[in-house]
């Protein structure tokens, strides 16, 4: 199918993919930025999320407080999670804290598959952004055109938190050099609650504001998390521009892949990441410090 | 050299110790049991093979299932998990439902008490193995079985003829299953590409006429390109054209990329050929992208549960599928196994279950007029190709490739208002026959292989 409208059809759509791969992999880059945890249960805050609201819509019917509940609730879950958890495992070796979070997803998702079931469950989209917009070229779902905004007001939220803030100033140094900022006497420690937090929200958020595209079954975190670590390693790990920029050169490689030939759009992906991974070992953004 | 003298002496002493009580032993059992039952057909007049005769010495005997319990085919995998456990209860009680089936049966099979060891394959073939090896070598087991998902068919066929354990293969809509990997130590009941082809393409043709343009959507594995390949050469006798074939990974976890080029291609019908969730995903997509006011939704391979999932979007749309709980009002047996199925968990089966509880029930059948687990004895019963009762009528095995020839269902979503009860989801629009729909047997490559 090519052709200059299914062309432009596809960057389009490579960009809407992109901005929510972008907003999952800013909350994954900047725990990791800052606190070293490699956090495989990301994709479970993503799925949680999105179940979440789902909880939240049902009772209220309301997307705007499922939006709401679902990122509070998974930003809640994430502190715990630090709290309880993860933060035994700062001085420990990377092994043990993938295993950890390995562990952690494992349980989440289960709970969620022995709460709900396996069978998918549904969201609409708000009835505002319900049905389907023409943009000449192309028919498109306008909630997804919705959601590029959705999601970049997300993304402007979380950048004004990281530059425009002092716990953003603390966790952005932190990423460069955490050693310099706790001889500077700040207790690092106590804002990885806050940015364990912050980082799973992201991805709660993205779960329920995802969930009128997809359908939520408690696995739908796993494809999302291999995604969102090429995104981080494209973009470089630890910074945010570098989430973003990945996320977007991700969504589009997807979707124009998937116009010359579908069996390739994953495998181009990967590629595009050992790619980056040969010329460019930190990233596209990344700084040496923690990768 | 005096020690290891008196060592060897020693053991020597032993064995002969060990070897008088078993003999007393002997002696005793044997005068104590009756003449009946002194001898059953077994152990003695086979060769060891595979785990027999270890599997079937005891008075339990193992099965091993590995259905995907996670992933994007767990709603099917629970769905014939309970056509399973329900199959081995009914054995081992003795149902009246069972002996219908397989009228030698009493209590268990030869006897002999069944137990179920489930593993999660997550649709996953090295998954699959791993467990069904481990389930061979721990625990004996006589019979393997699996599949929702044609790659873990495929590779359990294998392991199947390599450890000499029969494989009753779950769901697999592979063509390959029997045909290019098809063994001699594995059986499929279910259908699959070819036949649900054969019978879906001349509804389609009836409904949307001839030289119509379709977009397909493929899952990419077995599966999907078999099923796609036999839905392409069934429909172009009527000169349908593939505009476009959207091959997709398995668990994608978004098909907007696919439903685009779908969108701009001008196709009249869409044949989703995806299954499990990424049948529900991409359908309710297709719906968001406007793909389904556009064009016809065929679905080859209906994908249990998926009217339930996709909430309407089933309406009016045809399907190939191998049950459908309403054809208990043509069939005693399926209004059997429906009732108790569904007093035992609550809804009405689905036909993971149906191909899950029909299987054992074969099987079991096989072994009682076998008379024994010798696999060889009882592979060749089933290559008897002897009419059996399934729960939709008579059926048979094919000697030469292993596969059931048993009929397809054609099925059209109901509309919502048209629905007499919360799960009558389909009108049944024609059941087919199975002789009319099977490729030759040597059509596909098959070549079972050794007994021995």
């Amino acid at each position: 199918m090519i052709n200059w409208a299914n062309f432009i059809s596809q960057m389009f759509n490579g960009l809407v993919l992109g901005a929510l791969l972008a907003l999952i992999s800013s909350g994954l880059t900047i725990i990791y930025g800052t606190l070293g945890v490699l956090n495989l249960a990301h994709g479970a805050m993503f799925m949680l999320g999105g179940y979440a609201g789902y909880v939240a819509f049902t009772y209220t019917h309301s997307f705007i407080i499922a939006i709401i509940v679902g990122s509070l609730f998974v930003m809640v879950v994430g502190v715990l999670i630090e709290r309880v958890i993860i933060r035994h495992f700062y001085g420990r070796p990377d092994e043990d804290q993938l295993l950890v979070t390995f562990g952690i997803s494992i349980c989440l998702v289960e709970l969620v598959r022995f709460t709900f079931g396996s069978q998918s469950l549904t969201v609409p989209p708000p009835s505002i952004f319900a049905g389907i917009t023409s943009l000449g070229f192309m028919y498109y779902p306008t909630y997804r055109l919705a959601l590029v905004g959705i999601v970049a007001v997300a993304l402007l939220a979380l950048f004004l938190v990281l530059y425009r803030t002092r716990i953003g100033m603390i966790v952005r140094a932190g990423i460069e050099d955490s050693v310099m900022v706790a001889s500077l006497g700040i207790n690092v420690y106590r804002v990885f609650a806050v940015v364990f937090g912050i980082g799973a929200m992201a991805a709660g958020f993205a779960g329920i504001v995802n969930a009128p595209v997809v359908s939520l079954t408690p696995d739908m975190g796993e494809a999302i998390l291999v995604q969102t670590f090429v995104v981080v390693v494209i973009g470089g790990v630890g910074s945010f521009p570098g989430a973003i920029l990945g996320g977007l050169i991700a969504g589009e490689i997807i979707s124009i892949t998937s116009m010359i030939n579908p069996g390739y759009a994953y495998v181009m992906l990967f590629a595009a990441m050992t790619l980056v991974l040969v010329l460019r070992p930190h990233g596209l953004l990344g700084t040496q410090s923690r990768a | 050299m005096e020690k290891r003298s008196m060592g060897e002496h020693e053991y020597k002493a032993g064995v002969s110790r060990r070897s008088l009580l078993q003999a007393s032993a002997g002696l005793v059992g044997g005068a104590l049991l009756p003449a009946g039952l002194t001898m059953p057909a077994f152990a003695a007049d086979h060769p060891a093979i595979g785990t027999y005769p270890a599997g079937s010495s005891g008075s339990t005997v193992f099965i091993g299932a590995s259905v995907p319990r996670t992933g994007t085919y767990a709603v099917q995998g629970e769905d014939e998990l309970k056509g399973y456990q329900l199959a081995v209860e009914h054995i081992n009680e003795g149902h009246e439902l069972i002996k219908k089936i397989s009228p030698k049966t009493k209590k268990g099979v030869l006897g002999k008490e069944l137990k179920l060891l489930v593993a999660d394959s997550a649709a996953k073939p090295n998954e699959a193995v791993q467990a069904q090896q481990r389930f061979i070598t721990e625990n004996k087991v006589m019979m393997i079985t699996g599949g929702t998902s044609s790659a873990v068919a495929v590779a359990l066929n294998k392991l199947a003829q390599r450890e000499k354990v029969l494989f009753v293969c779950g769901i697999s809509g592979s063509n390959d299953t029997t045909g290019k990997d098809c063994v001699r130590y594995g059986v499929r009941q279910n259908f699959f590409g070819q036949t649900a082809a054969a019978a879906i393409a001349p509804v389609m043709i009836k409904q949307f006429g001839q030289n119509k343009k379709a977009a397909y959507m493929t899952p990419d594995y077995t599966y999907g390109h078999t099923v796609t390949k036999s839905m392409q050469d069934a429909l172009a006798k009527a000169g349908w054209t593939t505009v476009t074939n959207q091959v997709s990974p398995l668990g994608a976890p978004d098909y907007s990329s696919y439903l685009l080029n779908i969108a701009n291609s001008g196709a009249d019908v869409l044949i989703n050929v995806n299954w499990g969730h990424d049948a529900v995903l991409s359908i309710q997509q297709a719906k968001q992208f406007g793909v389904l006011d556009k064009m016809k939704l065929v679905v080859p391979y209906q994908v249990p549960f998926l009217a339930r999932e996709t909430g309407g979007l089933m309406e009016g749309v045809y399907a190939a599928t191998e049950y459908w709980w309403t054809v208990e009002d043509k069939y005693p047996l399926a209004k059997m196994f429906n009732d108790t199925f569904e007093k035992k968990f609550g809804y009405k089966p689905e036909w993971g279950a149906e191909n899950a509880y029909i299987s054992f029930a074969h099987w079991a059948r096989m072994v009682e007029e076998a008379g024994s687990f010798y696999p060889p004895d009882v592979i060749k019963t089933y290559e008897k190709g002897e009419t059996i009762p399934s729960l939709m009528g008579d059926v048979h095995y094919r000697p030469e490739d292993h596969q059931c020839v048993r009929p397809v269902i054609i099925v059209k979503g109901k509309k919502a208002a048209d629905m007499k009860n919360k799960e009558d989801f389909y009108d049944i629009v024609e059941i087919i026959p199975g002789e009319g729909l099977m490729q030759k047997p040597d059509a596909f490559g098959c070549k079972l292989g050794d007994y021995t």
